[in-house]
């Protein structure tokens, strides 16, 4: 939207409607003609699914609330209805369910892509912090939607992290009261949780309207990371990336039916089926596959209060990313060092969610040979994970050399990924081209 | 802070921290059964679930209860009494209110209600009922099983990891002597598949305890997969019509995938790319 609108009204109420409300132009404008790289790949899709995904849970939310009952007394039953006795309950709950992993599945592509890409620096920084923002609503919505069906992880879940504000020095007995509405996990707690799980998932589409203005004002980011420059670097977005995620999405939610309809329980717990029942705690207490990276990250620190922190601050040190990067380079493509790096910190991030799942104590396979426990696996995992925010990429900016880089997208789409050899007439890049 | 709840925070954050010291133990996994249910096109086999609902009935329903089942599901699409035999024709009821065999099972209990002056009556099931629990109520149960408590079994195939291997196994895994290590008090026994190998329901299936309706030999391993069987299908009692829709949805999103790619392919060889 940078002022040159190519909308033209065709019909008189057109014209009369855009001379008072211009949605229609609005429209046209971010969806249809809006100009986009040529050279956007399959990680660029994911955007697209992130919508799709969080329509799907509203909608089978909304269905799903007309038939819970937040009650302690009334839950647990109230799902069991809804699976057993409404007209296709198990189809809209085994598709929130589902739906909640493969939106986190989403999301965690997304944010790698950007990170690989170096999607968060500038000016791209207040995007990227509005995508930290909807990723922890994220995080909210679907631990309070866990504790929903008062099985005993969602309340033994709940007990676990709610407590994590006792470790606050002080106000940490009164906050974790407040939270509860009482001095336990109890009725008012459900109530509450229910009351925010209804909320949250419109504060996130809020946010996203956000993120998409913040993204159509400086436009894509690309896997070149070099800005669009001529207007022969862009295509429309309509049709060449509605049907580019059309397909894309379609494929997504063929894998998010697999699990729907083949398998809807493997993502979840089997102890979520027991009701809760606040005198028996279950042998161990794990949150869901997308929460377990900051698990393991908590479980890290001997001390509770430094567990605590350190989790959070897992998510902080996104928050500071754009200024932490000090390359000039966004695209990792062109940073021979900093790839690498990359790849340690997804395989890391994996780690930690491997580390998160089992029990501190037991030997990992392999390296339990030489005494290695999860444990260990995971503060290794969490010193390279805040290791590489905090030390390399604020130093690589300076002490790696930057592969040349073609001089435009046209020129990576036509010639190449490599910079041309002659006859484009723009040659090899000067190193140092401002935040490219 | 009361109490219970600081009781219930330690504990949390005990578990949370030393997890591994508790409940891990070396239980066995469970034995491998090759289920009809299993499979993107598995189904249930009515006669084992008919089967296994007799065993629910005659044995298992002293101590354990089904609350999130009533008797009509018995007769719903996908249950073991869908299609049943009246006057030698088979039958299948849109409405399983209307079903006589969901009828005559549901007469056989007596269900506890409030006529309509007031008073407290026993009278026999309908098939909207639900199964009735054969408690009082939970310190009862406990009472009656020496302070253990016989979980409900609506659900507990989704319950337990490892789903129906795990309750075959554990049904019929009560025939090994105890490692000399491990201490079985009165009232509990051994059996290496539950976790923690000792459990507190004594064994249940004997050799010829049941007479099956369709005499099939209820030998204790038929026993144990009939009724597992049975509590499969009462954990997942929409099962067959999810893998069913599951196949439709599947072919509509490959052909739309199909579509779309073909259409991506024309749309963009109009640029390079
Ligand atoms: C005499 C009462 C009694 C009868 C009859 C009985 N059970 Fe149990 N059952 C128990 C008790 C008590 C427990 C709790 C054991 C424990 O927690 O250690 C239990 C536990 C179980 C469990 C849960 C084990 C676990 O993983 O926690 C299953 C499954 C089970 N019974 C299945 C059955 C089946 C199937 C039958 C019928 C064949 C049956 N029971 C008959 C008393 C009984
Ligand atoms: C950001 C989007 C959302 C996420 C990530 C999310 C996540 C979850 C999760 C993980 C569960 C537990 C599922 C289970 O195991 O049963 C759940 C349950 C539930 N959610 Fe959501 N949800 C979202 C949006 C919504 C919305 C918009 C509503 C209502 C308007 C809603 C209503 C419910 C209800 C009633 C339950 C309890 C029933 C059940 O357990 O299936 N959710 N949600």
């Amino acid at each position: 939207m940078s002022g040159n609108s190519t909308y033209e009204p065709k019909t008189p109420f057109t014209r009369w409607l855009d001379a008072r409300l211009p949605i229609v132009r609005l429209g046209w404008d971010s969806f249809v003609d809006f100009p986009t790289p040529r050279n956007l790949n399959y990680w660029y899709t994911f955007g697209g699914i992130l919508s799709v995904c969080l329509m799907v849970q509203i909608i089978t939310g909304i269905v799903l609330a007309m038939h819970y009952v937040p009650n302690i007394d009334y839950a647990f039953a109230s799902v069991q209805r809804i699976d057993r006795d409404v007209n296709y309950g198990w189809l809209i709950r085994s598709i929130h369910a589902v739906g909640a992993s493969m939106f986190f599945l989403a999301v965690y592509m997304h944010i790698f892509r950007g990170l690989y890409y170096g999607s968060y620096k500038a000016p791209r920084e207040i995007l990227w912090i509005l995508g930290v923002v909807i990723y922890l609503l994220m995080m909210a919505a679907a631990f309070l939607g866990y504790v929903l069906p008062w099985g005993q992880m969602s309340f033994w879940g709940a007990m676990v992290i709610t407590n994590l504000f006792g470790a606050l020095p002080l106000i940490g007995e009164p906050v974790t009261q407040w939270l509860w509405g009482g001095f336990t996990v109890g009725n008012e707690t459900l109530n509450r949780f229910f009351s925010l799980h209804y909320l949250i998932p419109f504060l996130i589409a809020g946010v996203v309207v956000l993120h998409i203005w913040a993204l159509h004002v400086p436009g894509n980011n690309n896997p070149t990371g070099i800005s669009v420059k001529t207007s022969a670097d862009t295509l429309p977005f309509h049709p060449y990336y509605t049907v580019k995620d059309g397909f894309a999405i379609v494929v997504f939610l063929l894998i998010f039916a697999g699990f729907v309809f083949y398998a809807p329980d493997v993502l979840g717990h089997a102890d979520n089926y027991i009701e809760a029942n606040p005198l028996v705690t279950p042998a161990m207490i794990v949150p869901e596959w997308y929460l377990l990276p900051f698990y393991a990250i908590l479980r890290a620190v001997p001390d509770k209060l430094g567990g605590v922190i350190l989790m959070f601050a897992a998510i902080g040190v996104l928050f500071v990313l754009p200024w932490l990067d000090t390359s000039k380079v966004r695209s990792m493509r062109y940073r021979p060092m900093a790839r690498w790096f990359f790849g340690f910190f997804v395989v890391s991030c994996l780690g930690l969610g491997w580390a998160g799942a089992e029990l501190p104590d037991t030997l990992v396979p392999v390296l339990g040979a030489i005494g290695v426990d999860f444990l260990l696996l995971g503060r290794v995992l969490t010193i390279y994970y805040f290791a590489y925010f905090l030390v390399i990429l604020p130093v690589l900016g300076f002490v790696e050399k930057p592969t040349p880089r073609p001089a435009s997208i046209e020129e990576s789409v036509l010639y190449g990924d490599k910079p041309a050899k002659s006859g484009s007439g723009a040659g090899a890049v000067p190193a140092a081209q401002p935040a490219e | 802070m009361n109490k219970l709840s600081k009781l219930l925070a330690v504990a949390a954050v005990t578990v949370m921290v030393a997890a591994p010291a508790i409940g891990a133990g070396y239980y066995r996994s469970p034995e491998p059964y090759d289920w009809s249910f299993e499979g993107p096109f598995g189904e249930y086999d009515r006669q084992a679930v008919q089967r296994g609902f007799q065993v629910y009935q005659q044995v298992c329903s002293a101590c354990h209860g089904l609350k999130h089942l009533a008797f009509r599901h018995l007769g719903q699409e996908g249950g073991p009494f869908e299609t049943v035999m009246v006057d030698g024709v088979e039958q299948s009821y849109a409405n399983p209110n209307d079903n006589p065999v969901i009828a005559a099972i549901a007469a056989e209990y007596l269900i506890s209600d409030i006529d309509d002056i007031g008073e407290t009556i026993e009278r026999p099931g309908r098939p909207s009922d639900m199964f009735p629990y054969p408690f009082a109520n939970e310190a009862q149960a406990r009472a009656a099983n020496g302070g253990a408590y016989p979980p409900d079994l609506s659900i507990i195939v989704r319950a337990r990891h490892y789903g129906a291997d795990y309750i075959r196994s554990l049904l019929m895994g009560y025939d090994e002597e105890p490692p000399a290590d491990l201490d079985i008090r009165a009232g509990s026994y051994y059996n290496p598949y539950m976790p923690g190998m000792v459990i507190a329901m004594a064994p249940q299936l004997w050799d010829g305890m049941v007479e099956y309706a369709d005499g099939t030999e209820a030998t204790t391993e038929q026993m144990a997969t009939d009724v597992t069987h049975f509590l499969a299908w009462a954990s997942n009692p929409h099962m067959e019509a999810r893998k069913r829709m599951g196949l439709m949805v599947m072919i509509y999103l490959f052909g739309l995938a199909v579509l779309l790619y073909a259409s991506y392919r024309k749309v963009w060889s109009r640029v390079k790319h």
